[in-house]
């Protein structure tokens, strides 16, 4: 994976601030948010990368599973993704537009503004160092979002417990609703 | 000899259309896509790929359909005055490849009606729009729309829409199943006087053309289709490559339509293939279905048929106004066809609006379609909901998405000649080609259409039994939340219409009366560029209409006749 131990545990002490466990719900670090987001830094150390899952069934509700079969990019694509989280490191066929900052930068100097000692200082502490880096707060709030509630073969979402606590069935293809499902109240 | 009879600019409907009526008349034709094939395999029997899937982060978050706003940003600014641009990015990008804008709707597919056709001399001017008249009315296009219906594959009910033109013949299919969300404000409007009906949709209830009836997944609108039950753009496509006359090619992307030395005729196409690689493609003709985006930037870098200046003009969305309500039980809006139900009412001129408009200093306004439907997915109530200890407790309750009920006004957004799709001065896509840039501010006439019908509909989400209910709009309106944010500030409408608009007269169209260039003779042209207005309905099923006569035109075809049937 991409992080290193002590990087994930503050990317994952970061995520439970933002997706706080309550009753009911089991918070960042249960559902795996620093799993998905470790898994989307290093996306390209599988191959094919871990960008688009593959289709057309998870064999959660039939049919053969197949999301964990991940799907090739184009050569573009894979451009675009390894400027998104790589950055474009000064290379001209990344910089058409001017330099693009990556995800595995931000994340680098977002967690290094949150301090080695993040895991240990207060909550009130915590919510305090990540008010001071709102904008790394936000991408690692969307990433957190993205790794509670996205399809489990992204890293998060263990167990399916983001889906079960918000009520939430995920894919239910083959079987999809019957009408009375669709058109009555539960 | 041309390489081919026709080359197309795009696979969505307006392609994907043009092709099926073509290679059905014996025409070769080559289609040219610059996204990727998802959909559907290029080799017999053209079966599905099998990568669409219910994967909320693949197509909502990772941009699987296209286009990557790093490959292909668009820019955006709401007039000159604001500079070259207020943002780079993410501006109404519909997807990308083999199926267009088909593969992600929701395949809500309503006809116009007469009116819509000649809002201008039946209606009158509206001060600061371009109001025309389309150069023909709908009793011409009827039998297009009824076989652009058959064609798709649209299941719906012919006399439930007590404001719908008159129609030649039933629908193909019957209705689906009726979402519950869907089922009580449908209800609730029905009690207060409006008249809600069950949505003509362009997704099976039974088995239809090959394809089976939808399972009510839910992953509708955004996603594609994993078991082939929508039928736009599966069903032309997969006709046209079954005559053995239809070539895709994905992945290749037309950088100018090439004229001959007469410069009345285009010799063809020049692309880009996936490894950058340049060729030409010849033909007699050249189709452009590339959508009311990437048409106009298309003939603006080809520097052709802009002889009337109206190229990237009179560019329209449906200024959209949602109406949201809060329920004290769950909806399951996850399940179905994400919209079942739609409403006119907003698009009938009363005394009571005609009253509304004149207090704004307008001779009438006209609203738009409403959709009744609900949310979808888990991700993105998350991302819009607050971080902290608010978050867990708010995504259990999920009053914004379980909860929720949704009307989506699909308003009428007038023609206005400064707001336009240009080339960004210095914005680049990845083969370094200028970016297409928006400029739009809606009209005012938008704006009062808005302010007079949401609180009424939030009347009806009330009446339905919607604990609390609020609106709003986009683009948002001055001052309101998201109006400086990227990602809020530009519309968020996938419907984009009327960038080289038709008509009858050279300096007042960019295409005449048959989608065929004013300034050449064998370019047509066969999406929503050529709206003239863009009325309140969304404008799919239009498009699939107006395809099918300019490509049978074209092809040397007879026109299509239709009769009324007699009421019952």
């Amino acid at each position: 994976m991409y992080l290193e131990p002590s990087e994930h545990a503050i990317v994952e002490a970061a995520c439970e601030r933002l997706i706080p466990a309550v009753e009911g719900h089991p918070g960042g670090v249960a559902l795996g948010c620093a799993d998905y987001i470790d898994g989307l830094l290093g996306a390209f150390l599988v191959d094919p990368p871990r960008i688009w899952a593959g289709g057309p069934y998870s064999g959660r509700f039939g049919g053969d599973a197949s999301f964990d079969q991940f799907t090739p990019l184009s050569r573009l694509e894979e451009l675009a993704w390894r400027t998104r989280i790589e950055g474009s490191q000064g290379l001209a066929e990344r910089e058409f537009n001017g330099p693009v900052i990556g995800w595995q930068e931000r994340y680098r100097d977002g967690i290094m503004a949150l301090g080695d000692d993040f895991c240990t200082v207060s909550r009130e502490e915590q919510d305090a160092r990540l008010d001071a880096v709102p904008r790394f707060a936000a991408l690692l709030y969307e990433h957190a979002c993205e790794g509670a509630y996205g399809a489990p073969e992204y890293g998060g979402n263990h167990d399916l417990e983001g889906w079960r606590a918000v009520q939430f069935p995920g894919d239910v293809q083959p079987r999809g609703y019957s009408d009375i499902e669709v058109s009555g109240r539960d | 000899m041309p390489d081919c009879d026709a080359v197309i600019v795009g696979t969505g409907p307006a392609g994907a259309t043009a092709a099926d009526v073509l290679t059905s008349a014996g025409w070769s034709v080559i289609m040219l896509e610059k996204g990727r094939n998802h959909l559907l395999s290029l080799d017999a029997p053209f079966g599905p790929t099998g990568e669409i899937s219910n994967d909320e982060l693949k197509f909502t978050r990772r941009h699987f359909l296209g286009p990557d706003p790093l490959l292909e940003p668009r820019t955006y600014r709401r007039n000159e005055a604001e500079g070259d641009r207020i943002m780079v990015g993410d501006v109404n990008n519909l997807p990308s490849g083999v199926g267009g804008g088909g593969f992600h709707a929701d395949g809500k597919l309503p006809r116009f009606r007469e009116v819509d056709f000649h809002a201008a001399s039946e209606l009158g001017p509206i001060d600061g729009a371009d109001l025309v008249d389309w150069p023909f009315g709908y009793d011409e296009l009827e039998p297009y729309y009824a076989e652009a219906e058959r064609i798709v594959g649209v299941a719906g009910d012919a006399d439930a829409n007590p404001f719908a033109a008159w129609r030649s013949g039933p629908y193909p299919m019957p209705p689906g199943a009726d979402m519950y969300c869907a089922i009580i404000t449908a209800e609730a409007a029905t009690k207060l006087g409006y008249h809600p009906y069950r949505a003509p949709t362009g997704v099976n209830s039974v088995e239809y053309d090959g394809r089976p009836a939808c399972n009510n997944c839910g992953f509708c609108a955004y996603y594609g289709c994993p078991i082939e039950a929508k039928g736009d753009p599966v069903a032309p496509l997969r006709h046209a490559l079954q005559t053995g006359k239809c070539v895709i090619r994905p992945e290749s992307y037309v950088t100018r339509v090439v004229l001959d030395a007469s410069g009345r005729q285009a010799r063809g196409v020049q692309y880009l293939d996936a490894d950058g690689v340049e060729h030409e493609v010849s033909a007699r003709f050249v189709v452009l279905g590339a959508g009311a985006f990437e048409t106009p930037r298309l003939l603006l870098r080809s520097e052709i048929g802009n002889s009337s200046d109206l190229v990237g003009r009179n560019l329209m969305f449906h200024f959209q106004t949602y109406s949201l309500g809060i329920f004290p039980w769950r909806l399951h809006p996850h399940r179905g066809r994400a919209v079942t139900h739609l409403m006119d009412d907003p698009m009938i001129i009363d005394d009571a609006t005609r009253a509304a408009a004149k207090d704004a200093d307008l001779p009438y306004f006209r609203g738009g379609l409403v959709e009744h439907g609900g949310p979808g997915a888990p991700v993105q109530e998350a991302i819009h909901l607050p971080p902290g200890e608010l978050h867990s407790a708010l995504m259990m309750s999920s009053m914004t998405r379980d909860c929720m009920a949704a009307f989506t006004v699909q308003g009428e957004d007038l023609p206005q000649p400064t707001n336009r799709i240009d080339l960004d001065p210095q914005v680049t896509d990845v083969w370094g080609f200028p970016a297409g840039r928006v400029t739009y501010e809606p009209h005012r006439h938008e704006i009062a259409a808005s302010r007079y019908w949401a609180p009424k509909l939030e009347h009806i989400m009330r009446e339905a039994g919607a604990e609390s209910t609020f609106s709003v709009t986009s683009p948002p309106l001055a001052g309101e939340p998201g109006e400086q944010v990227p990602g809020f500030m530009t519309p968020l409408s996938r419907h984009i219409m009327g960038t080289a608009r038709m008509g009858a007269h050279p300096g007042a169209s960019v295409f005449d009366a048959s989608q065929r260039l004013h300034d050449v003779d064998n370019v047509l042209c066969t999406d929503s560029s050529v709206f003239p207005t863009s009325t309140g309905y969304g404008p799919t099923l239009t498009i699939v209409a107006l395809a099918i006569r300019a490509a049978r035109a074209v092809a040397g075809l007879e026109p299509l006749h239709s009769t009324r049937t007699p009421p019952p």
